[in-house]
């Protein structure tokens, strides 16, 4: 099968410095869930689906720190993740929109894709010990290949995570965690669900704990990368929390939080953050990019059977 | 050769044969090797596929599913069958659904290996044979070890496909010598093979030939060696006689061999040590009477144990599980 060739104005080009670049994929991933959710009031698609927007910088720092041979899995949240690892806009629209085209034909929808070095999947925590296996068979394969898994807040309550844990680390596995704590699980705020001290869960098991409060990407981006390297080269497991907000619904209906925190925080969101290191031409350049194959891509999959 | 030993020696026979194939389970380090010791030998032959883990069977089949993702093959022990609840939600939204729901473009080739079955005293939680929960999950096959089965046959089949497998072990059958059919016999009784193609063969068993039997049983497992008990001493003692059809795989089941001898003997008696209702028999007498609607000489009857909790008192557990005792009265009822 040919590699996936991403279009360059939603994915940049290698020429492109990185400031561009991660501008460029963070608007891709908004307008394409904004867009979404549009299509959603149109009434053409079908179920639910749980978007990202305002934690954009997470996936797409994450991503570009990622290698071919790697594999990364995410939860019911993961178009952000698919979008920043794939850049394949028409296969996730497609897949929603319940297409044969689809990334997985219409039969994962929104929470359960699937593409080479990428999967998500919709249950709580049971991902984390499968992408545990995944770093095993990467270190039985004597390969320099890591996986990375994406949990939330809200899955620090299934056990499953904390068996892997113990696991993890016993067993000395190239396992990157990802937590993004985005402070809301579903419509229960994170004090309502959580006891003591999210790092020392982790580091009870001995395991290595990076922690950044930020939605800049370039923040994330140096926390990340040496994150990533670490486990490439001890291959040893290493947990990185990243206290971000989730600026839309759980997923299509309200989930009713403060409309004051909210909008607060949109002050502070990725692309307010970003933005200013790019001149306004140039940011223009970008958004008229992504709006437009956006639009085409969009337009494509409305016409496919 | 005992069954255990077999079973070990398959074991030993997979993960030296076939590279992928990769060991993980609770307590299965040497010199212990296992809560029933099959898997003595394997942390020292093969230290780096066989783990033994802590006790966290969530994550031993999320690791399990994860390898098979990346390109082995786990076979991953269940201490007791009963703990099987914990890996539940794996087998049913990970496991079983990678394949489908990602159209194809992944397959999850898990077997996990599970000691069931009571007869031993050890009570509601360690005695159990909950496979009857398993049946039916699209994408799941359920493969029973039985006494007349060579165990290595199971793993050659689970190596050779690329679906995820349960593979339920009676405990009762570990100290029991396989005796496979050879020669068209097992001890007294004819034996021959039976199936479709690309299905683990059913074994068929009767004293007497097909056309001469006027009841099938059909069981599994350790229920299969007392049915075959009680068919053997019917047929010698009362010239009561039956075919007994013991299949390797129950789900999907596979019904070719079971209609066949259906055919022939109008009658049918379906036995499983698992709790009555929603049972493997139930699904067996089902589609039997439907097939077979208006040539049966009486209904499917369909023997299970009690729908309780299983006692801890020897005594109790005797009356709760079905036993041999149970079987022969119901062949005797069945042919009165």
């Amino acid at each position: 099968m040919e590699a996936f060739q991403p279009d360059p104005r939603l994915f940049g080009r290698p020429a492109d410095d990185l400031d561009a670049r991660y501008y460029r994929r963070m608007r891709f991933i908004r307008r394409f869930e904004e867009k979404l959710l549009q299509l959603f009031e149109e009434g053409i698609l079908a179920g639910t689906t749980h978007c990202s927007i305002g934690q954009e910088a997470d996936a797409v720092a994450v991503m570009a720190h990622l290698e071919p041979g790697d594999h990364a899995f995410s939860n019911h949240r993961c178009h952000g993740h698919y979008l920043a690892r794939t850049g394949d806009a028409l296969g996730l629209y497609a897949e929603i929109m319940g297409k044969d085209a689809g990334v997985c034909r219409g039969i994962g929808g929104s929470q359960h894709i699937c593409a080479p070095g990428f999967k998500s999947n919709g249950i709580q925590g049971g991902i984390v010990p499968t992408a545990a296996g995944i770093a095993w068979a990467q270190k039985l394969s004597k390969s320099n290949d890591v996986s990375v898994v994406f949990i939330g807040d809200g899955t620090l309550g299934e056990g499953a995570v904390y068996e892997t844990l113990n696991i993890a680390q016993l067993w000395s596995l190239p396992l990157w965690i990802v937590l993004e704590d985005n402070g809301w699980s579903q419509s229960t705020p994170l004090a309502a669900n959580f006891a003591g001290d999210m790092r020392m869960r982790f580091e009870a098991f001995g395991l290595p704990v990076s922690e950044i409060e930020s939605t800049d990407v370039k923040a994330i981006d140096e926390v990340v990368a040496a994150d990533v390297a670490r486990v490439r080269e001890t291959r040893t497991p290493h947990v990185t929390i990243l206290h971000t907000y989730r600026l839309c619904n759980h997923s299509k209906s309200s989930d009713a939080r403060p409309e004051e925190e909210v909008k607060a925080r949109w002050a502070t969101e990725p692309l307010v953050i970003h933005a200013p290191r790019l001149d306004g031409g140039a940011r223009e350049a970008i958004d008229a990019d992504v709006e437009s194959a956006l639009d085409e891509v969009i337009e494509h999959a409305r016409a496919l059977p | 050769m005992i069954y255990s030993r077999a079973l070990n020696e398959a074991l030993h026979r997979a993960l030296g044969e076939d590279a992928r194939v990769v060991v993980l389970g609770e307590d299965i380090s040497d010199p212990y090797g296992g809560a029933f010791k099959v898997s003595r030998g394997l942390t020292t032959a093969f230290p780096d596929r066989v783990k033994t883990t802590p006790v966290s069977e969530q994550a031993i089949a999320g690791i399990s599913a994860g390898l098979a993702l990346g390109g082995y093959r786990p076979i991953a022990e269940v201490m007791f069958g009963d703990f099987l609840s914990l890996c539940f939600d794996q087998l049913l939204n990970h496991i079983t659904k990678y394949h489908a729901m990602y159209a194809g473009q992944v397959t999850c080739p898990v077997m996990f290996r599970a000691p069931m079955g009571g007869h031993r005293g050890y009570g509601p939680t360690h005695s159990q044979s909950i496979e009857k929960h398993f049946l039916g999950i699209p994408h799941l096959r359920v493969v029973a070890a039985s006494p007349y089965h060579e165990p290595y046959d199971a793993f050659a089949d689970f190596l050779a496909k690329d679906d995820p497998v349960l593979f339920v072990e009676h405990k009762l059958l570990y100290p029991k010598h396989i005796t496979a059919p050879t020669d068209g016999r097992v001890g007294e009784l004819l034996a021959s093979h039976a199936g479709s193609e690309g299905v683990l063969p059913s074994v068929c068993l009767s004293l007497v030939p097909r056309e001469e039997c006027a009841l099938t049983i059909v069981a599994y497992g350790y229920e299969a060696l007392l049915a075959a008990s009680v068919v053997e001493k019917l047929g010698m003692e009362d010239e009561l006689f039956c075919e007994l059809v013991v299949p390797a795989q129950i789900a999907p089941v596979d019904f070719a061999p079971i209609d066949a001898s259906v055919s022939a003997t109008r009658r049918l008696l379906t036995v499983e040590e698992g709790t009555a209702g929603w049972s493997w028999g139930d699904r067996v007498a089902a589609s039997i009477q439907r097939s077979h609607f208006g040539r049966l000489a009486k209904p499917v009857e369909v023997l299970a144990s009690q729908p309780t909790v299983i006692p801890g008192a020897r005594r109790l557990e005797q009356e709760m599980l079905v036993g041999a005792h149970h079987i022969e009265q119901k062949i005797r009822e069945a042919l009165s």
